[in-house]
């Protein structure tokens, strides 16, 4: 396909002996916003670790730009134009909100988000930018690990879990930025437990159970029976 | 529901427990067979290996990695000589009294110590070591900084003749080895040894299973401190000459210890036993290289601490599944 | 009173020592037993680069400190960066083996003689103040302290590159994903402490006496500063090593003998009256 930003091919992820994933493959396009869904422990977060270099994989196994990268470590991803925004948010406790986003920035890619671009999106950060990380609130701490990932550039934003621990309405209100992530010209694949979210934020979803693609499509074309079916196996 | 019974011997420790019986035996009877000088190397293997062991328990079992038990093989050889020489004790008989002076001593240690962690631990232990090293170094009336021997009105009131000394000090090396290595045993095989090993692999989770974790560690510590003090006073009794720098040796109550548990397998009982044969094979080996050997051992340990952290026993047991002492854990419908 | 000034001169040279030490345990929980020993080879190094170059010993400081730094890197990138974890027990051998290694390398090479660094006419000159008169090379490695500590402050919490130190303490997994190579920071806070611990060393071989032996003891004078002072704060690590210095310089006085005991003392007192140390950074 012309447009794939990501390619995933026959992956395979383990945790010691537990085969996580079993020749998991999926596209991502660019300039789309891609949708994970599966229940609990089906494998989404572990793709998306393995995608951005946090687990061992084939260097085939994952194509970035149709370049293989399976075996390159996280770091040397972000470099590529893959930034991670990590389940838990797990901001930086020792630094400030701003420094937390000036080191999301450390590699010092070459794009359209800075801090005044950041600021922008979350002006409630910018109102905090002195605190102490840990001072935020749950939604605001998931802004600013956002934000810290956009601070690097990527061509290709990985978000897990984004939702987890927030009420609904900072949940809409985190969301409600995505469309303005995405006219930056950065494709974002969401890990998203909340289904519905997920249905309404993605060009495409891939939905994941016990460690295989059980369905993918556009979220129009998919029924909620057949969601069901994949989401339990069914 | 049945009644079930653990069962702690595999057929690989009846093999070890048989070996070792022999072995006492055997080994009981050294003086009848071996040289005298030979005699006293093996003594020394035996204070090498008793050393270890506790080490081996305090570090590689309860987690608290000291680099300061030079402390306490220096307040037992200190003790010795200060009860035998000021009190007029029998040294024999003063032996059990080190001991429990030194287990006293190690409890206000322990408190303080207990309040660092980890790495910080360990330094610390080191500095309670050169407090006691300063101390003695003090005490003029034990010889001050270069140290006394032992009268020989003393040495004489031991035993009946040279000869039955050094087998005393030979027969008491090994009663203290076999009393050691068996203290281990139980105390491994006992729910105090699983409450260790559980601490051992997850602090946080033995605590929330209900182990008493800082009872269980001192009393690990202060035992530990007592049976190190003992062969400290053992060690110097046979060289009948006591000296700060020497007692207090980091180099050879330490650093010999540590590697030889680390090389020999760390938190298995074998480990130390193997650790001191290969130790005293290597001496034998590079005897004439001072400053060499001391390096060739930190560069093994180093690499054994790489490249192979569960050491010589480690490998062989994981490869072959042995074990030489009755140590397992398993449950049988009885 | 001199003495007492001379506690503190003295204080901030334990503070180097401890700086280098504290650093290392801040960014990835290390705690290196070689420390001493490697301040004890910083000055061997200045012996050989004075004597081969002709260079006085504050001069050597431009080629002593790269050195360290390097070797900093390259332990830690080719050694030590393997025992980083939760286990404590391997990077507390394999840096007790090094300790070792380095005290009999240094005997074999230099054997056990003391040696002594020359600063030529520096050594002797001295500042009147009031009624005392201090040496002018104390006051030099004391103000060497400070800048030192300064410099790590600023290093630390006002550049890019502290940022990156402080981020990979706190969670070195994410710290990669923001493109931090956590092998080379790692390291590199390894080439910090050692080019610390090169300026530490060159001054202390000029002060005193050295030979391969005093290792093990400016790693515990510099271990008591930190506790002292309180973990986690650099400028408490000065304190601590003044209040060190202080102690010493009292016990001395008393007798001779006591020097380093009182040191030991006021490290115990510390311990059972205010384990935290005298000026903790709340650690969130």
């Amino acid at each position: 396909m012309p447009d794939a930003l990501l390619e995933v091919d026959g992956l395979d992820a383990f945790y010691g002996d537990f085969q996580a994933l079993f020749r998991v493959s999926l596209t991502a396009q660019a300039g789309a916003v891609t949708a994970l869904i599966g229940a609990n422990g089906a494998g989404k977060s572990t793709l998306l670790k393995s995608v951005a270099g946090l687990m061992p994989a084939r260097a085939d196994a994952i194509r970035f730009t149709r370049e293989p990268v399976g075996h390159l470590p996280a770091h040397a991803l972000v470099a590529r134009g893959i930034a991670m925004v990590p389940e838990g948010r797990r901001l930086f406790p020792s630094l400030s909100v701003e420094e937390n986003l000036l080191i999301g920035g450390q590699l010092r890619r070459p794009g359209p988000c800075n801090l005044a671009r950041v600021y922008d999106l979350f002006p409630i950060l910018s109102e905090r930018r002195a605190l102490p990380s840990t001072a935020l609130s749950g939604g605001q701490q998931q802004m600013c690990a956002i934000g810290r990932a956009l601070m690097a550039n990527p061509k290709l934003l990985l978000c897990d879990e984004i939702s987890l621990g927030l009420a609904p309405i900072v949940i809409r209100e985190i969301y409600a930025r995505l469309p303005a992530i995405v006219a930056d010209g950065i494709s974002v694949i969401i890990v998203e437990q909340d289904i519905v979210q997920a249905l309404a934020a993605a060009d495409h979803v891939y939905c994941l159970q016990e460690g295989r693609v059980a369905l993918d499509g556009a979220p129009a074309a998919l029924t909620r029976e057949a969601i069901a079916a994949a989401y339990f196996g069914v | 529901m049945s009644p079930v019974r653990v069962v702690h011997a595999t057929p690989a420790s009846r093999v070890g427990v048989a070996v070792a019986m022999v072995g006492l035996v055997a080994l009981t009877a050294a003086p009848a067979w071996v040289a005298r000088s030979d005699l006293r190397l093996m003594a020394e293997i035996y204070s090498y290996v008793v050393l270890a062991s506790l080490w081996n328990v305090l570090a590689g079992y309860a987690g608290l990695v000291s680099v300061g038990q030079q402390a306490y093989v220096g307040f037992g050889a200190y003790a010795l000589f200060a009860l035998a020489m000021l009190a007029g004790v029998h040294p024999l008989a003063a032996l059990p009294l080190v001991g429990v002076a030194a287990a006293v001593v190690a409890v206000p240690v322990a408190a303080l110590m207990f309040r660092l962690r980890g790495h910080y631990f360990a330094i610390g232990t080191w500095v309670v070591a050169e407090v006691f090293r300063l101390i003695s170094a003090q005490l003029s009336v034990l010889g001050g900084g270069s140290g006394i021997s032992l009268p020989v009105s003393i040495v004489i009131a031991m035993a009946e003749g040279r000869q039955m000394r050094e087998f005393m000090i030979y027969w008491i090396s090994l009663a203290m080895l076999a009393a050691v290595l068996g203290a281990i045993v139980l105390l491994l095989r006992s729910r105090h040894g699983l409450a260790l090993t559980a601490i051992r692999d997850n602090e946080l989770a033995a605590r929330s299973s209900g182990v008493d974790v800082r009872q269980l560690k001192l009393a690990v510590y202060v035992a530990c401190a007592g049976g190190t003090a003992i062969m400290g006073a053992l060690i110097f009794l046979q060289k009948l000459r006591v000296s700060p720098d020497t007692a207090f040796s980091i180099n050879d109550w330490t650093a010999f210890v540590i590697f030889i548990t680390v090389i020999g397998g760390i938190g298995r009982v074998e480990g130390p036993i193997v650790g001191t044969l290969l130790f005293f094979a290597l001496r034998q080996a590079l005897t004439d290289l001072g400053s060499i050997y001391l390096m060739t051992l930190g560069a093994i340990a180093i690499l054994v601490m790489l490249f192979a952290p569960r050491g010589l026993w480690g490998l062989l047991a994981d490869r072959f599944g042995w074990q030489a002492f009755p140590l397992a854990r398993r449950v049988q419908a009885s | 009173m001199n003495s007492i000034v001379q506690g503190v001169l003295i204080g901030g040279l334990y503070a180097m020592f401890a700086a280098g030490l504290s650093l290392i345990f801040g960014v990835m929980r290390l705690v290196n037993i070689a420390h001493g020993d490697l301040i004890v080879l910083a000055a061997y190094v200045s012996l050989l680069v004075t004597q081969s170059l002709g260079l006085d010993a504050l001069s050597s400081l431009a080629i002593v400190v790269p050195v360290m730094a390097a070797l900093g890197y390259a332990l830690q990138r080719g050694m030590l960066n393997r025992t980083l974890g939760d286990d404590l027990l391997p990077s507390l051998l394999v840096t007790f083996g090094l300790s070792v290694i380095i005290q009999n390398g240094l005997l074999e090479f230099f054997t056990a003689d003391s040696r002594r660094l020359q600063a030529g006419a520096l050594e002797v000159a001295s500042v009147p103040l009031g009624a005392l008169s201090l040496g002018v090379l104390p006051l030099i490695q004391f103000a060497a302290s400070i800048a030192i500590i300064g410099a790590l402050e600023l290093l630390f919490y006002r550049t890019a590159w502290g940022r990156a130190f402080r981020a990979t303490a706190d969670d070195p997994t994410v710290a990669q994903l923001m493109g931090l190579d956590t092998r080379h920071v790692f390291a590199l806070a390894m080439a910090l402490s050692l080019a610390v611990v090169a300026v530490a060393g060159i001054f202390l071989a000029i002060r005193t006496n050295f030979d391969p032996a005093i290792g093990p003891a400016r790693l515990i004078f510099g271990f008591e500063a930190v506790i002292i002072g309180g973990l986690g704060s650099l400028w408490g690590t000065l304190a601590g090593g003044i209040v060190l210095g202080v102690a010493q310089a009292i016990g001395a006085q008393l007798d001779p003998g006591w020097q380093v005991l009182a040191g030991h003392v006021a490290f115990l007192l510390i311990l059972a009256l205010r384990p935290q140390g005298l000026f903790p950074k709340v650690q969130p």
